[in-house]
């Protein structure tokens, strides 16, 4: 028993995600003893599956979206602070041509809103990627230009309007309907999920991105096309931004160029640090993102459930973060255990302690 | 014989299930210069590590001044006079050098830094120790050598009684390397300040030390005058085989066939602005090439144009009967060239990168991302080439980083053997790893070579050029000066005269 605990402790995967994965286990537990099973327990009405933690899974899918493609991004080293207005545009770009077009429900209208939104967050991304790959300029500084201008772009779509989708049109389906009983959203962020998983993880992608983040010029003198790396990633992440502008446009009907996905750059760079990616590049967890994302949606209906007002909510926030950046501090949990470990404990134990410490 | 300054009797420090040192005792006397020795992994850093309170022991006792001291961080240490000088030097290098000299002990005019004080102070100080430095320039102006200069000054002035010297020349060149064990000399002579030094270059160990710790798997080994410890007796003791490795290596390493045949790689004219001057050199396929010369000679950019590592400005290059255009390193690696650049830790490894996936890197960049090496295929070769080249310890998914250096430099080494290069370029391949881990990768080399490989080899260690090399070329001052290729000339004099040689032309 022991030796299967070390084991699975040994494993660096288990290992980064063992504390965000508890306060996620934490956060739960509160709401369910405040709010009881129905909490965590989905039921079916009217043909969809509904329940808080449903609810919030929905609500967190195009935070999810983006916090995966800003994984890979922090992976190279690199950051995108553009994710935001690039949401914003992918919503401007498919509303603008639907409400253009004559008849809103026509599938071939939708298809075509939806595919020239996702090729030019493609675009964007791909922009933001050769700016930092081929140009040398810094993450921070070319994705800040397209952070600024990005919604001066979205409003030139929607030429300073918030157009409106019609209620009856099937593009309102990605952020409202549901497949199987299951949202749409959800389904979306899973396939994502599931698809960049297997391309970093079952091809040698993932490794080569670790490769370039951990040690550049290393990753250059093995003869990595590192360049061409880096703009497939700022590709994959604006393409996922424009993805969750997608579903967030459905779900409002509307695209606002100006509130669109507002922050959400900052929401989705705090679910990467909380899953346990260094923002000094290297090793990444797209499932710790994952936890990440789904702990900052759980969080708000923590703050409401246990009866604080809503304008808690950031400072709660902050003091959450700031637990999970403590644990995943090997400093902290050094001095926070060293009682436990000065003693001499049993043979067994000693090795996973250890291991716990580090 | 004078009271000891420093006694450690009986220390034990464990890490994860691993005993790093077993029940070791070391004394330092007060003006002694005195040497820790062993190979990579022998406990001479946790020793070290112990003694300036960055490790807690877990067993065992130490007595400063004849009082039992326990420290429990750096800082500690540092109190109670013990000052440690680090291979890489610890200070800011955009601040200034009295900056540098007296940050934390500034003199001030009420609130405000007096600065014409400090430089005044940080200029007695040098002058103090012989130190020829513009105290007002920023240490980044300076040499590592004098940067180090800087550091062993600072802790001079904190008032070390025990001064640490953590590998301190193993960048420094000939001339700094000398100036830095004068300064040794007079601290100990004149301060009776005690140091304790460790160097992977036995010739500078021998030249300074007084006595010698040696240290093998954790565990003391013993304490010897230097004059009674003959050289090769200390390699036996550091190994714990006889000395015969190396020398067997000599024989191995002569007299092997070079193809007589087209060059395999031939540069004619190929230079870069700033960097090294235009040079010509041909390299036959089995044959080894060492490059020679002082640090800053221009070796490591040499052969970087070679590897497509920097771009040529001028001249041309064939490899392998072919014109090489559109040079870099990836198409390099495609052509058969394979490049285990100079500094393992920046160029060479992915720290956080398991030891499996270090070495399938350029393998893996060749493919492509999308085309993945097969699980089996890649525990197989990852398997074969831990075992060949006695990697240790033995893991595939340890990360990099926790291996010795001497351990890393074999990683690095297989990631490129993977690729089955034409040409392998290895720039310091033995720099800074301990004896066994460096007889291994000179035997390698030989053996490779035998097996028709040609390899471009830089050293700072004339000997190892000479015993490996076929052809030496010779480098002064950025620019090649001269090929030597007759048997005869492969002499560390002969290297050393064409360098001074080379400097009458100008």
């Amino acid at each position: 028993m022991n030796n299967a605990l070390n084991r699975v402790l040994a494993n660096q995967y288990a290992r980064r995600l063992m504390w965000p994965v508890l306060v996620l286990l934490v956060l739960i537990a509160v709401n369910i003893a405040v709010t009881g099973f129905d909490f965590i327990w989905p039921h079916v009405s009217d043909g969809r599956l509904s329940g808080a933690f449903v609810n919030i899974l929905r609500r967190s899918a195009p935070l999810l979206l983006i916090a995966l493609g800003m994984t890979l991004v922090i992976a190279t080293k690199g950051i995108d602070l553009s994710v935001g207005a690039v949401y914003a545009i992918g919503a401007a770009i498919a509303c603008q041509t639907i409400i253009d077009g004559t008849d809103q429900s026509a599938a071939g209208l939708i298809f075509r809103a939806v595919a020239i939104a996702l090729v030019a967050t493609a675009v964007i991304g791909a922009w933001n990627g050769t700016m930092v790959a081929y140009f040398g300029i810094q993450p921070i500084v070319a994705t800040l230009i397209l952070m600024i201008a990005g919604r001066g772009i979205a409003q030139l779509v929607t030429g300073g309007q918030i157009p409106k989708v019609q209620d009856s049109s099937p593009f309102t389906e990605l952020g409202r309907g549901e497949i199987l009983t299951v949202p749409v959203p959800i389904w979306i962020a899973a396939a994502v999920f599931a698809a960049l998983v297997l391309l970093t993880r079952r091809t040698a992608l993932g490794m080569l991105l670790e490769a370039v983040g951990g040690n550049p010029e290393a990753s250059r003198l093995a003869g990595i096309r590192s360049k061409g790396i880096t703009v497939l990633v700022y590709l994959v992440c604006g393409l996922c931004a424009g993805l969750a502008g997608l579903i967030g446009a459905a779900n409002l009907g509307s695209a606002d160029a100006n509130n669109g996905g507002l922050w959400i750059e900052l929401d989705a760079i705090l679910a990467v640090v909380i899953g346990g990616t260094s923002l000094l590049g290297g090793r990444f967890y797209l499932l710790g993102t994952a936890i990440g994302v789904v702990i900052i949606g759980t969080l708000g209906d923590t703050i409401i459930n246990i009866g604080l007002s809503d304008q808690w909510q950031f400072t709660v926030k902050a003091i959450v973060v700031f637990i999970v950046a403590l644990l995943q501090s090997p400093e902290f949990r050094a001095w926070v255990f060293k009682p436990f470990k000065r003693r001499p404990a049993a043979p067994a134990a000693a090795p996973a302690e250890e291991v716990l410490a580090k | 014989m004078s009271a000891a300054l420093v006694s450690m009797t009986g220390i034990v420090k464990d890490f994860t299930g691993v005993r790093a040192l077993d029940g070791v005792d070391f004394t330092l006397r007060p003006g002694e210069i005195h040497a820790v020795m062993g190979e990579n992994g022998a406990g001479k850093s946790t020793l070290i590590k112990v003694l300036t309170g960055v490790h807690a022991h877990d067993a065992g006792e130490i007595l400063l001044d004849g009082k039992p001291v326990r420290f429990n961080s750096p800082g500690a240490a540092q109190a109670a006079g013990i000052a440690t000088v680090y291979q890489e030097v610890n200070l800011t290098e955009n601040l200034s050098v009295a900056e540098n000299l007296l940050a934390g002990r500034e003199p001030r005019l009420g609130p405000f830094i007096n600065f014409r004080a400090m430089r005044r102070k940080a200029k007695a100080l040098l002058d103090d120790l012989g130190i020829d430095l513009n105290v007002a320039a920023p240490l980044s102006s300076y040499s590592i050598a004098m940067q180090q200069l800087v550091a062993i000054a600072r802790a001079v002035d904190i008032d070390a009684k025990v001064l640490i010297l953590d590998e301190p020349t193993s960048s420094l060149d000939r001339d700094e390397v000398a100036v830095l064990l004068g300064l040794m000399r007079r601290l100990a002579a004149e301060r009776g300040t005690a140091m304790v030094f460790i160097s992977h270059f036995l010739e500078q160990v021998y030249d300074i030390c007084d006595r010698m710790t040696v240290l093998r798997n954790g565990k003391l080994v013993g304490e010897w005058a230097t004059a009674d410890l003959p050289e090769s007796e200390l390699i036996g003791h550091m190994l714990g085989r006889e000395a015969a490795a190396l020398e067997q290596l000599e024989r191995s390493v002569a007299g092997h066939e070079v193809a007589d045949e087209a060059p395999l790689l031939s540069a004619k004219g190929l230079g870069r602005k700033g960097s090294i001057a235009p040079y010509d050199l041909d390299v036959r396929r089995g044959e080894v090439v060492g490059l020679a010369g002082l640090l800053g000679s221009g070796r490591t950019e040499t052969v970087r144009l070679i590897a497509g590592a920097d771009r040529a400005d001028s001249g041309s290059l064939s490899f392998d009967g072919a014109k090489v255009a559109g040079h870099n390193p990836r198409t390099a690696a495609a052509r058969g060239i394979a490049f285990c650049p100079e500094n393992r830790k920046t160029e060479g490894l992915v720290g956080d990168l398991t030891v499996a996936e270090n070495m399938i890197l350029a393998m893996q960049a060749a493919r492509g991302w999308a085309r993945t090496i097969p699980q089996s295929q890649r525990n197989r070769v990852v398997a074969e080439f831990i075992d060949k080249l006695g990697i240790r310890p033995g893991d595939p998914d340890m990360p990099v980083k926790n291996l010795s250096g001497g351990n890393q430099q074999k990683v690095l080494l297989a990631r490129w053997m993977l690729i089955e290069p034409k040409l392998l370029i290895l720039d310091e391949p033995t720099r800074g790893i301990d004896v066994g881990a460096k007889a291994d990768i000179q035997k390698l080399v030989a053996e490779l070579s035998g097996e028709g490989m040609a390899v471009l080899f830089v050293s700072a260690e004339l000997d190892e050029v000479t015993r490996l090399s076929d052809r030496i070329a010779v480098l002064r001052d950025r620019e090649l000066i001269s090929v030597l290729e007759s048997e005869a000339d492969m002499t560390t004099e002969r290297i050393v005269d064409t360098i001074v040689a080379g400097g009458g032309s100008e």
